[in-house]
């Protein structure tokens, strides 16, 4: 199965409304930033696997996201950082 | 802090608590009580056994408690009771059964 | 004998609630776990012994033992170090401990980096390498303020990170579990793994502090 993103694409975190268990934060939903790594192995989405096993395996990526961007009252320095790990389907290309 | 920012209202359950306002962070440790450690092994058990296939399985159930009840519940609370809907769903126990021998338990350790 | 595994080592002043000499009468969603446990017992889904063997597993897990080795290991040998950075599962397999289920993800500390953990969501936690996480770490104001202002938390911890040292912020959100992997204090040349594994504190591989300091040697 071919990851859709590589290291160093600029991804955006989707911006939708889930009701089945997810791990995406609502912090992170919407947010711009960089693949860090395509992790190794593949998984089961959460929303399917928590019902019982869908079968279905996919893609997770680390995702690089900036604080300042993050947080608009954020006071630290600029090259502070937040990764966080988002399944394939909750990613979409972004322009930088 | 701004709690009426819009990533706020994209929240679905008590349990998504990243970037939320919050006071000091207590740093006093606890020794897990022995009713705690039952409850930690028997989920890792449930796991080990094939009731848990995936911990995704017993988070949906602590995320779907209601907010007041996430937040009054402690951490092995919560496990216990999500534990208890997954061995429900998984048709081991049911809700009756747990609920009588709830109330047993009481009363043989009332004083 | 001590029942808690972590260690005393770290400075910042914490104590145990005490014991209360008439415990509280135990809440429904206590006696359910434990009502749960008998009927899943009575009903042959595990035994009395497995469960006592499954809570002695998690005990035997420490800190001092597991991720203190695994990463005083990383700093004494280059080679096993280039492997934990890159299958992080693969070497701590080697070294005869668990992985456990996830992928275990070691995060190098370099002098301009500073790597912090975090679960936003539940409490995720390398639990086969540190043990159970404290407190703290499940608590509801580490979930929410570590990722919105690390620098004010990692102070509450008495950790200041120089403005020109990054942050990062790791939020164990999915199937990676994260161990930091500290800075190697200077004055070590000559210590063996074992004396480096006993710098390495839990809160230094969570990443809301740093290892200890070499003792002088007079």
């Amino acid at each position: 199965m071919i990851p859709r993103f590589a290291d160093g694409d600029w991804v955006r975190i989707s911006l939708r409304t889930e009701r089945r268990h997810h791990r995406v934060p609502a912090y992170a939903k919407g947010q711009v930033g960089v693949v860090e790594r395509v992790c190794d192995d593949l998984f089961h989405p959460p929303e399917e696997i928590a019902f019982g096993d869908a079968g279905r395996w996919e893609h997770v990526y680390r995702v690089r996201l900036r604080q300042t961007d993050l947080w608009p009252e954020y006071g630290g320095p600029e090259h502070d950082c937040l990764e966080l790990e988002i399944f394939e389907h909750w990613l979409e290309a972004a322009d930088e | 802090m701004d709690t009426s920012s819009s990533f706020a209202s994209q929240r679905i359950g008590p349990h998504d608590m990243g970037g939320l306002p919050a006071e000091a962070i207590d740093r006093r440790e606890h020794d897990a009580a022995y009713w705690e450690r039952q409850v930690d092994a028997m989920v890792m058990l449930l796991f080990g056994k094939g009731v848990i296939t995936d911990f995704a399985q017993v988070r949906r159930g602590i995320e779907a408690l209601a907010p007041d009840v996430y937040e009054r519940l402690s951490y092995y609370e919560r496990w216990a009771s999500a534990a208890a809907d997954r061995a429900i769903e998984q048709g081991l126990v049911t809700r009756e059964e747990l609920a009588e021998r709830v109330a047993a338990i009481r009363k043989r350790t009332a004083l | 004998m001590s029942e808690h595994a972590h260690d005393h080592a770290h400075d910042h002043p914490h104590r145990h609630p005490p014991q209360p000499d008439h415990p509280e009468p135990a809440s429904d969603y206590q006696l359910m776990g434990v009502a749960l446990n008998e009927l899943l017992i009575e009903k042959g889904v595990y035994t009395a012994a497995e469960l006592r063997d499954r809570i002695a597993d998690i005990e035997s897990v420490e800190p001092e033992t597991h991720g203190a080795r695994v990463i005083a290991k990383a700093w004494a040998d280059p080679d096993f170090k280039q492997l934990l950075l890159a299958d992080g599962n693969a070497a701590i397999t080697g070294l005869g401990l668990n992985p456990g289920y996830t992928v275990l993800t070691v995060l190098e500390n370099r002098p301009k980096l500073h790597n912090v953990v975090v679960c936003t969501l539940c409490s995720c936690y390398p639990r086969t390498l540190l043990g159970r996480p404290p407190t703290w770490y499940k608590s509801g104001a580490y979930r929410s303020r570590l990722v919105r202002e690390p620098r004010a938390v990692l102070r509450e911890f008495g950790t200041d990170v120089p403005a020109d040292v990054e942050v990062r912020v790791h939020d164990s959100n999915a199937e990676l579990r994260y161990l930091v992997m500290p800075l190697r204090p200077a004055g070590t040349d000559g210590l063996s793994e074992e004396e480096l594994a006993a710098l390495i504190t839990r809160d230094s591989m969570i990443g809301v502090a740093p290892p200890l300091e070499a003792q002088l040697q007079v």
